[in-house]
């Protein structure tokens, strides 16, 4: 018969047409809410998502993976008077970059000419970072990562310099728990293994 | 304080208890007529159909049934820049691009606002030091909003909509440029050309002189 | 499906014993032809010793020993490992080399490409022009001695980033502020620029050659594109018609050319990993699949066990993922606007959720490294995939197929609609589901297994009438051979380290060269690298599917209407940043 392969899928629409209200009644039968709400946008996300599977972003969001990535921010410890800068100046994440985004000026003592581990400037032309994740995935002191934040449109072009980058440890925390925790117990593990190297030392002598 | 009074200075002028000063109360009548003219704009701001590159994708994905750009009035995506209110430079623009890019923003109608999707219409990009590439659309066309990222996520593009919503609240259609009399299109852009590399017409004298510098110093 | 042939050696050095010499340079292997009987052997290799595919022909550019070199790689589309010759010319101006056009048809754009970047003349190709970069431009870029207007150094990283890294817009360092050169002496004002008359010459003209008892039709040129929604990106196809009819097209294209080559040659082999994310925006995780195969070969080290099935399962979600939006493409491309495509991109969010969470990013993976995979996949993730694979995708490609398999429109539009029968694809290189829908099971990860594809039980999607329908279908059949592969994926996936290598972020590279290539949802992805033992390569070349199969896209339009050329160029499912790259 014509026509019935155009009624099939008709039916698939439909069928569609009506998830959406009965998930909708089903979710208020269980007394839950289907709406802005995290349960809700974990479901809309899953397996089972059937009916609207809109986010209503700016009024809920999506739910971010902890390895997601935007663009890098620089952490560091201690507190907002007293801010204690991870990074080394190294240089290690400005070779990596691939598009060479980053420029970093590193320290040198007034006296005696050395360089001091720590950035005197440091720059990130966030328009032309691809966010590719190489600067965090190779810096060995875990001083630059990826941040979570995307709503960052702006009406000029974006170059962060050190001020704009820095962004405290509970913040990192706080949006990699997971990679928080596992590089916090390596440090202490580290340290720990290095007063036993110590205390070692001075025992022998 | 005072930077945060100077930026909503427009928005504040449209409160109904707002106090009027002397010297503008017999624009009061356009104030109100501009929240309802911004009103009405910003809640239908029609996009032109097209797509670069990456960004594209995320651009396609933001209308799609996840994100639904529906609900800012976003989804009439106009294949014709005739009835386009914004373009939306969604990736890599590539010199040889360039000039038909230019044909459809002056085929636009005002009020036309022009967003950088991405690093790469931004400022080139990853991309940037290629020899078929733009370093940013701002070098041609005004551009609104810049939305960093690469690409950015469809949520980070809806973010960057509502930084143009917010950007036509602050408008005023006594100031606008799309009413001023005596003028033609203010925002005409001439188009480059494809020469033996991308010729902007507009800087032909600066061409010459640093050809004739770069002459003399060798 | 392995033939007897993969076993088999080819010795061309004794067949034509005065033309050809072994390449005996460390790393390297193959073939070299003289290039006066270049032609001559090409024939033999077809027809003698069966390699009736042109994989890819590139050039290399030896600036210290003045020498330019072009590559040529070829397989047996009944399977094995393919062949590599070629051809060593003095770097004089103009560089000459005989065309291989007549030989396989799939030269066409590969020797205008090389043409272009390179500066090699290949004579006797019928339509030597430009093709990424427009006619006019000065130079010729890919040559080691062009040095475009942003020139910085010679190799990433730059030496102004660290450790005096005052920020610094580069324009600055140009003399024109910009991302330019002219030439000596170059005058604006009195510059007239070249029209693309070469262009619309190039086309079949058939109004001049009007056969006896034809109508007085004019026939007309359309230019589609640059900015046309069906085109899938920034693609122009200048199309000749007669009446509605097609007469003759090309395909003009470069409007997102983006020198991921020259770029490439400047970064190590590590920084080209995000760069080939942006190949085939679709499909970042089988674009890393392939370079890490390249380099890993060059570098000849093994990959972790539980890595090498991590990047099976992303591969083949990636195809999924891809194939939904090519079904709901297509159905927009044949005028139904949006229900199918929203349909599809529900699954495909779903799928990019999951690359979101192993990788960081939705398209832009960057998840693959040499050796194995940057992170493992989370417990959660892990069950996520379970999920989707063994719950949901397999209702969801039954729904798609219920909601359009029948349609009588869509089977009217795209039953009987003829598009490449299998010698044709065949000599235009094509490769992918349009050169399996013509009846050829050519498929690499049978044909030539990469990774740990032996180990799976599946088929090759096969279909046999070549017709859009079938071109149609057999993405739905690749789907669910995905869906097997995965399946048993999941089941034995192995417990262990991600990657045989430490994390370092400059890799040691010897000398020599590779070719490693896959399957991609597209067609044969390959990647060519020429190490020279430094940090970053020397040669970079893409063999790009979307852009060898555009190749057809002429020979498979010329007659049909020009309402059915939009879905036909929906079968390609071309994605800009592969054709230009």
């Amino acid at each position: 018969m014509y026509g019935k392969g155009i009624l099939k899928g008709l039916s698939v629409t439909w069928k569609r047409f009506w998830d959406t209200y009965l998930d909708d009644i089903s979710w208020w039968v269980r007394g839950k809410k289907r709406y802005y709400t995290t349960e809700g946008v974990a479901h809309r996300s899953s397996k089972d998502a059937r009916g609207i599977f809109t986010v209503q972003y700016p009024e809920e969001q999506l739910i971010q993976p902890e390895e997601f990535r935007f663009v890098p921010f620089l952490v560091f410890d201690g507190n907002e008077e007293n801010k204690e800068v991870r990074c080394t100046s190294c240089g290690i994440c400005a070779k990596v970059c691939p598009p060479q985004c980053i420029w970093i000026v590193r320290t040198n003592d007034p006296n005696t000419g050395k360089p001091v581990p720590q950035p005197a400037e440091f720059y990130v032309d966030m328009d032309i970072c691809m966010n590719c994740g190489f600067c965090a995935e190779y810096c060995p002191f875990d001083a630059i990562k990826m941040d979570h934040e995307f709503a960052i449109a702006s009406y000029d072009r974006n170059v962060y310099n050190l001020e704009k980058l820095l962004k405290p440890a509970s913040y990192y925390a706080e949006i990699r728990p997971l990679n928080y925790n596992k590089e916090e117990e390596a440090r202490k593990a580290k340290e720990a293994a290095k007063a036993a190297k110590a205390a070692a030392a001075t025992q022998a002598a | 304080m005072e930077e945060h009074k100077e930026e909503n200075k427009y928005e504040g002028l449209n409160l109904p208890n707002y106090n009027i000063p002397e010297d503008i109360q017999n624009v009061v009548s356009i104030t109100t007529i501009d929240r309802l003219y911004n009103w009405g704009r910003r809640w239908s701001v029609w996009p032109l159909m097209f797509g670069l590159a990456c960004c594209a994708i995320e651009m396609i994905a933001a209308q799609t049934a996840r994100y639904d750009m529906a609900r800012f009035g976003m989804e009439v995506m106009r294949p014709t820049p005739r009835q386009a209110d914004m373009m939306l430079v969604s990736g890599t623009v590539t010199k040889k691009m360039l000039p038909s890019i230019i044909r459809l923003y002056n085929q636009m109608p005002e009020p036309k606002y022009v967003v950088a999707m991405g690093a790469c219409a931004s400022s080139g990009g990853p991309f940037k030091e290629g020899y078929n590439v733009v370093a940013g659309i701002d070098k041609f066309l005004p551009v609104d909003v810049y939305i960093p990222g690469c690409p950015p996520t469809p949520q980070a593009l809806i973010a960057g909509m509502m930084k143009l919503q917010e950007k036509i609240d602050k408008q005023s259609i006594k100031k606008v440029r799309w009413y001023e009399k005596g003028k033609n299109d203010s925002n005409y852009v001439p188009m480059p050309i494809l020469g033996p590399d991308l010729i902007d017409v507009r800087r032909n004298a600066e061409y010459k002189e640093a050809a004739a510098k770069k002459e003399g110093a060798a | 499906m392995t033939a007897p042939a993969s076993t088999q050696t080819v010795d061309l050095v004794a067949r034509f014993p005065d033309s050809v010499t072994a390449d005996t340079r460390p790393g390297f292997s193959g073939f070299i032809v003289k290039k006066e009987n270049l032609v001559e052997v090409a024939t033999a290799i077809r027809d003698e010793f069966g390699f009736d595919l042109l994989s890819s022909v590139t050039g290399v550019d030896y600036l210290a020993e003045n020498m330019m070199e072009v590559v040529y790689h070829v397989h047996r589309t009944t399977g094995g490992p393919g062949l590599v010759f070629k051809t060593q010319v003095e770097r004089v101006d103009p560089v000459e080399v005989p065309s291989l056009y007549s030989v396989w048809v799939g030269a066409d754009f590969q020797e205008r490409e090389a043409w272009d970047l390179l500066g090699i003349k290949f004579t006797g190709h019928p339509d030597l022009r430009r093709i990424l970069m427009w006619e006019g431009f000065e130079g010729h870029p890919l040559r080691k001695d062009y040095k475009e207007g942003f020139f910085e150094e010679e190799t990433k990283p730059f030496k102004s980033r660290w450790p005096d890294g005052h920020h610094n817009y580069v324009e600055f360092k140009n003399p024109y502020r910009d991302n330019l050169i002219f030439p000596e002496g170059f005058d604006p004002d009195n510059y007239t620029p070249k029209n693309e008359d070469d262009l619309y010459f190039s086309l079949e003209r058939s109004s001049m050659k009007k056969a006896e008892g034809d109508l007085n039709t004019d026939h007309i040129v359309v230019n589609m594109g640059p900015h046309h929604p069906s085109t899938h990106g920034v693609l122009r196809v200048a199309v000749e018609l007669n009446g509605e009819t097609i007469t003759s097209l090309k395909p003009v294209m470069g409007y997102l050319h983006r020198n991921h080559e020259k770029i490439g040659e400047r970064n190590t082999y590590l920084q080209i990993m995000p760069y080939t994310d942006r190949l085939d925006y679709f499909n970042s995780m089988a674009n890393n699949f392939g370079y890490a195969i390249a380099v890993e070969k060059l570098m000849n080290i093994p990959v972790a066990e539980r890595a090498e099935y991590i990047r099976v399962i992303m591969a083949e979600l990636s195809r999924i993922q891809n194939h939904f939006i090519f079904i709901g493409m297509l159905i927009n491309d044949l005028g139904s606007m949006y229900t199918p495509s929203l349909y599809a991109f529900e699954e495909r969010e779903l799928i990019l959720d999951i690359f979101e969470a192993v990788s960081g990013a939705r398209m832009m993976c960057n998840y693959f490294r040499f050796g194995g995979v940057v992170r493992d996949i989370p417990a959660d993730v892990l069950q996520k995939i379970k999920d989707l694979v063994f719950d949901r995708l397999p209702a969801k490609i039954d729904e798609m197929e219920r909601f359009l398999n029948e349609n009588e429109v869509l089977v009217g539009r795209l039953k009987g609609v003829h598009v490449l029968n299998a010698e044709e694809a065949i000599r235009h290189s094509v490769t992918g589901p349009v050169l399996r829908a013509a009846g050829v099971p050519y498929d690499l990860r049978r044909a030539d297994p990469y990774s740990v594809y032996d180990r799976f039980d599946f088929d090759v999607a096969v279909r046999h009438n070549g017709d859009m329908y079938d071109n149609y279908l057999i993405r739905f059949d690749e789907m669910r051979q995905s869906l097997r592969i995965l399946e048993q994926a999941l089941k034995q996936i192995p417990e262990g380290p991600i990657n045989s290598q430490k994390p370092q972020y400059q890799v040691r590279v010897p000398a020599g060269e590779s070719y490693g290539r896959i399957e991609s949802p597209k067609g044969e992805l390959a990647y060519y690298l020429v190490s020279n033992g430094k940090p970053n390569p020397y040669r970079y070349h893409v063999r790009a599917p979307s852009f060898i199969n555009l190749t057809a896209v002429e020979t498979m339009c010329k007659g049909v209407k020009i309402a059915d050329f939009v879905a036909l160029l929906a079968m390609f499912d071309i994605v800009m940043g592969e054709v230009d790259r």
